[in-house]
């Protein structure tokens, strides 16, 4: 069975500084990543694979970056990437991204599964899957803690808020899968060396028919800021039983706990 | 703007956005109406218009479909009664069932969706919401420009409607909806504690620097000593299992308002910060001087946990 994995290129959040004037993230020179629950989802993908044969197709939409930003998810495992490459789709919000990698996943031929991070690692939003799932009319199972294929059926275990739902859907279904259900793999340096020769194609969104300037905007960000922090910083380098006494009678002075 | 629509599959949530939804339409005109689905419904729907709902929409034929939640139904059914209400805003739980909901019913509506909202604000006659971005880094600020929207909102963010003199009816609506086609096998309820660490005054709060299982003892002992509770970040919790899932604090997690925490072994990630920003004082104990832990706290020590926590615990008694 062939799967999809639908990945996002995003900020690594580890990088992004705050500048102390303005409180605005600085966004600039911050490397590119895949967001670690993707990771997940291409390990999933690839553990299939490796269970019962098939290939991994990656999609992603992103600016030009995407082609190098997307050599770990090859290095993973994943056999070939389609990538939808324009300036205007970094950052694009989640109806634009998910219209757009519908319109590429038409392209990949055959599959069973696409599979998705339940939210992505900068943004969390948790749309594109289920917009997807709207847009190609397919099942949906999300929250995936646990997932296996058998006879033409997916069976998966998924993690609510109140329960474990063990649920199955006929193939092709999309799932988005939680950072529980696998450990991700780490590429080997051969890998990701082999990566790069894996194939890509490389499209714009004008190659699939979708024009970008006609999506119209939905969601309008007004601000974007660091909440303000005001702690106090206050260090005890001491020995421990100097350390811990002084601590105590801040917080005493402070009233954090009582008096003893 | 047109009517407010409001849905949650759990109905306390569902009445902190009756709340938030009532304050809205009296500022803007609009009406709160409100969907109920599922069993006992016309009790539940009572209770939506005990609290100032106007109108609540409940299934007629077809209800068989949604007596059980699955997101495809229930979106096909919000869908259709959202057209018929004529709202042009759709709140909903954030909650995982309500997440999977949001974006499903935006799809269908050709809505804007924000989901994850812990702040609504009338500015300039637009509706603002907030939510956390860059993994709890940021707030960000934003407004739906689309014709509708849809939105999801945090569990317990707002305060619930209080009760009415009851003023509005109860609409049946017929559907037919499509086949289920994600079977459910079976559902395998959660073995929650009855603690709610998000209500605690006092936490101690648990990182990969704890350095193992048999550590947890170490703050339980300290807890008891502040009379708090025990959390823990998401990597102690859903990779190592340390602690029970309910104690998770953080983005993914419970977002707490203690009056004092103490970090014990928290390196300071800000997707684990994000969960006790709004603590008075915050206290981090780690061995290494540079984490970043210690630019969030009040106060630090560089330390050994296993030597600091059952000395601050002794002095407490």
């Amino acid at each position: 069975m062939n799967s999809i994995v639908c990945v996002k290129q995003t900020v690594d959040l580890q990088q992004i500084r705050i500048r102390k004037e303005t409180r605005e993230p600085i966004m600039e020179n911050v490397p590119l990543t895949i967001g670690d629950i993707d990771k997940n989802a291409v390990e999933a993908a690839v553990r299939l694979k490796e269970s019962g044969g098939g290939k991994v197709t990656l999609v992603s939409a992103g600016s030009e970056d995407l082609e190098e930003t997307i050599k770990e998810g090859l290095a993973m495992g994943a056999d070939e990437a389609v990538l939808v490459v324009d300036r205007k789709l970094d950052g694009a919000e989640s109806f634009v991204v998910a219209t757009v990698l519908a319109k590429a996943i038409a392209k990949v031929g055959e599959y069973g599964l696409i599979l998705l991070g339940e939210g992505s690692a900068d943004n969390y939003s948790g749309q594109v899957g289920p917009r997807l799932a709207e847009l190609l009319d397919l099942p949906l199972v999300a929250f995936a803690r646990s997932i296996e294929v058998a006879g033409g059926k997916l069976k998966a275990v998924r993690n609510m808020d109140d329960c474990l739902e063990a649920v199955e859907c006929d193939l092709p279904a999309v799932v988005t899968v939680l950072s529980e259900i696998n450990e991700a793999r780490i590429p080997a340096v051969t890998q990701i060396l082999k990566a790069g020769r894996k194939p890509k194609e490389v499209l714009a969104p004008a190659d699939l028919g979708a024009d970008l300037a006609a999506l119209d905007q939905k969601v309008q960000t007004l601000a974007n800021i660091a909440p303000l922090q005001e702690r106090k910083q206050i260090m005890f380098k001491e020995d421990a039983d100097t350390a811990v006494a002084k601590l105590l009678s801040a917080l005493q002075a402070d009233g954090a706990v009582g008096r003893y | 703007m047109g009517q407010i629509l409001i849905f949650s599959e759990n109905d306390n949530t569902g009445f902190e956005l009756v709340g938030k939804g009532l304050e809205i339409g009296s500022a803007t005109g609009a009406a709160v109406a409100a969907a109920v689905f599922g069993t006992d419904v016309a009790d539940r729907a009572n209770e939506y218009l005990n609290r100032g709902v106007k109108k609540v929409y409940i299934p007629g034929a077809g209800k068989e479909a949604l007596e059980t939640f699955d997101a495809a139904a229930y979106a096909e059914a919000l869908a259709q009664i959202t057209a018929k209400a004529e709202a042009t805003l759709v709140m909903m739980g954030c909650t995982r069932r309500g997440k999977e909901l949001a974006g499903r019913l935006a799809e269908k509506l050709g809505a804007g969706c924000v989901n994850d909202v812990n702040g609504v604000r009338l500015e300039d006659g637009r509706i603002v919401y907030s939510r956390y971005a860059l993994g709890g880094m940021t707030v960000c600020s934003q407004t739906v420009v689309a014709p509708v929207a849809v939105v999801s909102v945090m569990p317990a963010t707002f305060e619930q409607a209080p009760k009415v003199m009851p003023g509005g009816d109860c609409v049946a609506v017929d559907f037919s909806i499509k086949p289920v086609r994600v079977r459910l096998v079976e559902r395998q309820a959660k073995t929650t504690e009855s603690v709610d660490i998000a209500e605690a005054k006092t936490l101690v709060c648990v990182g990969m620097g704890l350095g193992g299982v048999e550590k947890v003892a170490l703050a339980e002992e300290l807890a008891k000593a502040l009379g708090g509770e025990v959390g823990g970040s998401k990597p102690v919790i859903t990779d190592q299992k340390w602690l029970p899932e309910a104690r998770m604090i953080g983005l993914s997690g419970k977002k707490c308002k203690p009056q004092l925490t103490v970090c014990l072994g928290v390196s300071g990630q800000v997707q684990f910060m994000v969960g006790i920003r709004e603590a008075k004082t915050i206290v981090a104990v780690n061995t290494d001087e540079n984490a970043t832990i210690f630019q969030y706290a009040d106060y630090g020590i560089v330390g050994d946990l296993n030597e600091v926590a059952p000395k601050l615990a002794a002095l407490l008694k």
